[in-house]
């Protein structure tokens, strides 16, 4: 029962071959195979004739067909398939579907964790209407750490990683809760809004994995960060479709929905939603097109057009800009779109391609944020030195810094781009380079404002 | 022999479910029933046929089930609908009525060739003779 070297290597050709047709995506398991029958029978047929297992080999292939052919005549059958397909089957071959179905058991298991987890303070006698703040300073623990789980799981990462891991979200836990803030105070609201950003490093230091310290590592988390906004918001929208009804037809019957809801729908499934938008990221990525770049195509000419437009009004009519200090918050909020434009347009694109209208459109984005972000920073810098630092000043004016710099460095990068002095990679890597920067910040701001401010 | 591939796409249907309508068969083996009544005279991609098979299965014209070949390796089997078997006779009604056309024009430019000389159109003629 010694296998000879011949049947090992046609084992091997095959083996090869199948994974070659796996990647065709309107190619489906089943097809392939049937498929591999065929080319089985055929070789068996050619080395009964008198071929060699490899020549009989290469003619089977031959004879079954050149593959592009194939598959467009595949995808011409089954064009639904380029849509539909919701479980991507992985292009290395063996266990590939079990993997996939544990996939999917681990991510709802991790889902059905998070959304059981909201409720868990409620055993320590909390409760949520009443303690709200509690739930809100938390809300980023229910989610991050099961959806850090899928990824260490999926991408089996060290027991060392992990441990870092565990530090991070033992230390945000710290952080959050450390301090005595009243809900209505603003370094209450501001701990809120940066313990997710600053989490959201660590989710991403698992979602590369090994990967981290590359470019390409932290792209593909970039996207994956945009593609899940994406998805979440449709869950959210049909989840609210869902709600509506609910209620509306329990009311119908004479029963008060809006209890359930509030206390259990709302909570639990905004926090299931998370494991299972990225796990639907995961399984769809690479199949349809990622909405994200598609959006941005869209949005970055309009923009463009929108900025330039103030610009050229505020010069034509000379009007003075008349900004109230708080609205340094929806400048930030301005450039944080104009970055998230500028890193989804990066993100689609083809580092090798050379500069062409999308770029240009990019630069005239960028560079209007810029100045009308000067103008914004002009008019509110006399107030600011006046009425003294507070810490949502100081919090805005950070954020605005951080961004400026950013959208600055990347301007000059894309600046040689277009002139043909740098190559496109030089803005990938500054990007990517910089997103430890925001979540440096948002520990800052969590972790040292509330002391600095005296806890107001 | 080689044959144009609108000419392929149009008779693969008939051929397919002509083959089928004589026994339950599975991809390779059409594949060489089909060499073997055309006498070699057609060539398909094997691959090829593959598309058709899912083509008709959606149509309804045949059914597909998995079963353990004798090779121990599954294999997907194919046979023909009610349907199929319908739209079988349908089919060979219009390449009847194609056929008899071709033949009839044929027959005309035959005509001359067998009195006078040297036609290139008398080879054409083998497949129906």
């Amino acid at each position: 029962m010694t296998s000879t070297p011949t049947a090992v290597s046609l084992e091997n050709q095959i083996d090869q071959w199948r994974t070659y047709l796996r990647r065709r995506q309107a190619i489906h398991t089943v097809d392939v195979a049937e498929l591999e029958d065929h080319l089985r029978e055929q070789v068996a047929g050619l080395t009964g004739a008198g071929l060699a297992a490899d020549e009989a080999f290469l003619v089977a292939v031959k004879r079954m067909g050149n593959l592009d052919t194939l598959s467009r005549e595949f995808a011409l059958e089954h064009s639904e398939r380029l849509w539909k397909q919701l479980v991507v089957v992985p292009s290395d071959a063996a266990g590939a579907e079990r993997r996939t179905q544990s996939e999917e058991l681990v991510a709802f298991g991790l889902a059905a964790v998070a959304a059981v987890s909201v409720k868990v303070p409620e055993l320590f006698g909390l409760r949520i209407e009443r303690d709200a703040d509690i739930w809100l300073r938390n809300a980023m623990f229910f989610v991050l750490p099961p959806l850090t789980v899928y990824f260490v799981w999926k991408r089996r990462l060290h027991a060392g990683v992990v441990r870092w891991l565990m530090a991070a979200f033992v230390l945000a836990a710290v952080f959050a809760n450390l301090y005595t803030l009243s809900a209505d105070s603003s370094n209450f609201v501001l701990t809120v809004l940066h313990v997710p950003i600053a989490l959201w490093l660590v989710v991403g230091v698992a979602y590369a994995g090994d990967r981290w310290r590359q470019v390409a590592g932290r792209m593909d988390f970039i996207r994956f960060s945009g593609e899940l906004f994406i998805y979440y918001v449709l869950i959210a929208l049909g989840g609210g479709v869902f709600t509506g009804f609910l209620v509306l037809m329990f009311e119908m019957i004479g029963i008060k929905a809006e209890f359930f809801v509030q206390q259990w729908l709302i909570p639990s499934g905004a926090a299931g939603a998370v494991l299972v938008a990225s796990w639907l990221v995961e399984a769809k990525q690479s199949v349809i097109e990622n909405m994200a770049p598609v959006l941005t195509r869209l949005f970055t000419p309009l923009f463009a057009v929108l900025l330039v437009a103030f610009l050229v009004t505020l010069l034509v009519t000379g009007r003075g800009v008349s900004i109230e200090r708080d609205m340094l918050i929806a400048f930030d909020g301005l450039l944080v779109m104009v970055l998230a434009l500028l890193l989804y347009s990066i993100s689609a694109r083809d580092p090798q391609a050379p500069a062409g209208v999308v770029d240009v459109m990019s630069v005239v984005l960028v560079v209007s944020a810029l100045l009308a972000d000067a103008v914004a920073l002009w008019a509110i810098s006399a107030p600011i030195s006046e009425f003294g630092a507070s810490p949502n000043r100081v919090a805005a004016l950070g954020v605005n810094a951080i961004l400026l710099v950013n959208l600055g460095r990347s301007a000059i990068f894309y600046f040689s781009f277009l002139r043909g002095h740098g190559a496109f990679t030089a803005v990938e890597r500054w990007q990517t380079q910089y997103l430890p920067v925001y979540a440096v910040w948002a520990a800052i701001v969590v972790a040292l404002f509330p002391p600095l401010f005296g806890y107001i | 022999m080689e044959i144009n591939k609108d000419l392929i796409a149009a008779s693969s249907t008939p051929i397919v479910l002509a083959i089928l309508a004589e026994a339950d068969s599975y991809g390779y083996a059409i594949l060489a029933r089909v060499r073997e009544l055309s006498a070699g005279g057609i060539e398909w991609t094997d691959g090829m046929l593959y598309p058709v098979l899912h083509r008709l299965e959606r149509l309804g014209y045949v059914e597909a089930r998995w079963e353990l070949a004798e090779s121990g390796r599954r294999r997907k089997y194919y046979s023909i609908t009610v349907q199929g078997s319908a739209q079988l006779v349908e089919e060979r009604r219009q390449w009847q009525a194609v056929d008899a056309t071709l033949r009839s024009i044929w027959q005309a430019f035959a005509d001359p060739v067998t009195t006078g000389g040297s036609v290139s159109a008398a080879p054409l003629m083998q497949p129906a003779r």
